[in-house]
């Protein structure tokens, strides 16, 4: 057994984690790698380019490939990957890419881009602070700062900085410790007085009666938004290229598991063997963790998100009241896009309570007075598993040759790449990296939870 | 809109109420020293998707915890009864 997560403090963890077998994660600046090696992803005639695009725009009659195939399930695999949101697509390309192993099935009960990786925010960031977040967190942005060139597909990764607002000066002073904590790390960190947030946010309310006064903020400009739906596309058409099966409509029913070991899946397809199988279908843990056994350290609970009407440009950055979990962005299309806490009950059922639409649109106006008008053209629920600590997991379980990637609360989406990266690199070595060593299933037992808002187990229980 | 029975005060929003957990857990007994028991109580959980059992207290009514039947997959509330009677069964 490794040694445990040591540093759960403030502290960077970068040094000590270098004199670690496994290798430390890749220092700053060397991502710059994955910016520039060509994809081998697809042959050259189905590759992206501005040439395609013209040759495409000029005869209309010929058809653009389909983006992945729809192969039949093979009798076996060297690794399936349980669920095709952007998690497990994810995970597929770099088992093939970084480690080699192509022998890969995805299997997704629905189809790609149905679940949670089109029901979230699309806000990317990376301004953790606890010890096991801060430099995953990190890798994850570097990571999308990159994406678009690795996968040939654009990602609209729009860096536009996020600013999380205070409300006081005791909440300015934790900001003022996060991002000294954010900035010993190498990630990029502007504590903002009251006066550098009304140049950049004009529009809040900063009359002598707003509900909840501005302080000021803390502004990570590397954060901002990336279209989520080609975030699953381009990573289900680059692993495609690296020969991944990706399996749509089919659902796991159960695993195969032999004296211990997990050696296949059943499906509404039929059975499919593999060598080793990983689970990816946050919001869903539960319940097929059950499938094999296993009980989890997991609630589902409802998050919901909300679209206004279209309106010219407005908000140009990330917001985050700080007062509530409340969060804001404008889409590409104008829409305003924001998003509050979970319902507070778990279920299954991707339906929102009213009371919640309630709340955000009473943030909302708490924080912009002149939305108030605004009508909500959407709102749609995702379902997310909840663990204690509010940190995920990646990681072996106690049944060989099966692997866990779940429990991502409200923070899945910013993490797509990384946790591919790690939950890719755990299942090829049969090891967690450095990176994910913290996201292990018996960090409860062990005393190493990863708190990062310090609020204790089960914050919507208590 | 979840509607949930109040054993004492009748059908009312859930608004009203605070959620509880899993019902159908005991708590170890005193005393117990294994670490191992105490984990699986605190940290495990079944959260079926389906018919579940579960605590809710009506904190903006008569404050009188009870216990819920009720659907996760769908929502659907079943039977509530005063916790204290479930709890001595």
């Amino acid at each position: 057994m490794p040694s445990r997560c040591e540093s759960l403090g403030d502290g960077p963890a970068f040094g000590r984690r270098q004199q670690t077998a496994l290798g430390a994660p890749p220092a700053i600046g060397e991502y710059r790698h994955l910016r520039t090696s060509p994809p081998q992803v697809p042959p050259l005639s189905s590759r992206y380019s501005a040439l395609s695009l013209a040759r495409h725009a000029l005869s209309p009659d010929l058809p653009w490939p389909p983006a992945w195939r729809s192969p039949e399930p093979k009798k076996s695999y060297d690794v399936i990957i349980v669920g095709g949101g952007g998690h497990g697509l994810a995970t597929a390309y770099y088992l093939a890419k970084n480690h080699g192993i192509t022998n890969v099935a995805l299997i997704e009960r629905s189809y790609i881009g149905s679940g949670n990786v089109g029901r979230n925010t699309t806000i990317v960031r990376s301004n953790y602070m606890i010890g096991g977040n801060t430099p995953f967190f990190e890798h994850s942005l570097k990571l999308w700062e990159g994406l678009s060139h690795d996968l040939n597909f654009n990602v609209m990764l729009s860096q536009r900085g996020q600013i999380v607002l205070a409300h006081g000066p005791g909440q300015l002073d934790s900001m003022a410790r996060r991002g000294n904590i954010m900035r010993l790390n190498g990630i990029d960190a502007e504590l903002l007085d009251r006066g550098e947030v009304m140049r950049d946010l004009p529009y809040l309310d900063y009359s002598a009666d707003a509900r909840f006064p501005i302080w000021g903020g803390l502004l990570q400009r590397r954060a901002g938004t990336a279209r989520h739906d080609a975030v699953a596309w381009g990573y289900a058409r680059a692993a495609d290229g690296h020969g991944v099966d990706i399996i749509e409509n089919c659902e796991v029913t159960g695993f195969v598991i032999e004296n211990g070991w997990v050696s296949g899946v059943e499906t509404s397809r039929g059975r499919i063997l593999a060598g080793k199988t990983g689970i990816a279908v946050a919001g869903h843990s539960s319940h097929v963790a059950a499938m094999a056994g296993l009980k989890l350290p997991v609630e589902s609970h409802l998050l919901q998100a909300f679209v206004s009407e279209p309106i010219k440009p407005f908000v140009h950055h990330v917001v985050s009241f700080g007062a509530e979990l409340f969060y804001l962005s404008q889409s590409d299309k104008g829409g305003l896009v924001f998003g509050g806490h979970i319902d507070g009950f778990n279920t299954y059922t991707q339906r929102g309570q009213f009371p919640k639409v309630q709340t955000v649109a009473e943030c909302a106006v708490a924080l912009i007075p002149s939305v108030s008008r605004l009508r909500l053209l959407r709102h749609w629920a995702g379902i997310q598993d909840m663990t204690p600590d509010g940190s995920p997991f990646i990681c072996r379980t106690p049944i060989r040759n099966l692997y866990l990637n779940g429990g991502w609360c409200y923070q899945g989406f910013k993490a797509t790449p990384a946790s591919g990266w790690c939950f890719a690199h755990t299942i090829a070595h049969d090891e967690e990296h450095e990176l994910n060593r913290c996201f292990s299933l018996d960090r409860f037992a062990e005393g190493g939870e990863l708190d990062e808002h310090g609020t204790g187990n089960w914050t919507y229980k208590q | 809109m979840l509607r949930i029975t109040c054993p004492c005060c009748g059908e009312r929003d859930y608004t009203e109420f605070r959620y509880g957990g899993d019902a159908t857990k005991k708590r170890p007994a005193h005393g117990t020293a294994e670490m191992k028991t105490w984990h699986d109580h605190v940290f495990l959980f079944d959260n079926p998707k389906g018919p579940h059992r579960e605590f809710w207290q009506h904190v903006l009514g008569c404050r009188q915890w009870l216990v819920l039947e009720r659907n996760t997959a769908t929502n659907e509330p079943g039977v509530s009864r005063p916790a204290r009677e479930v709890v001595d069964e």
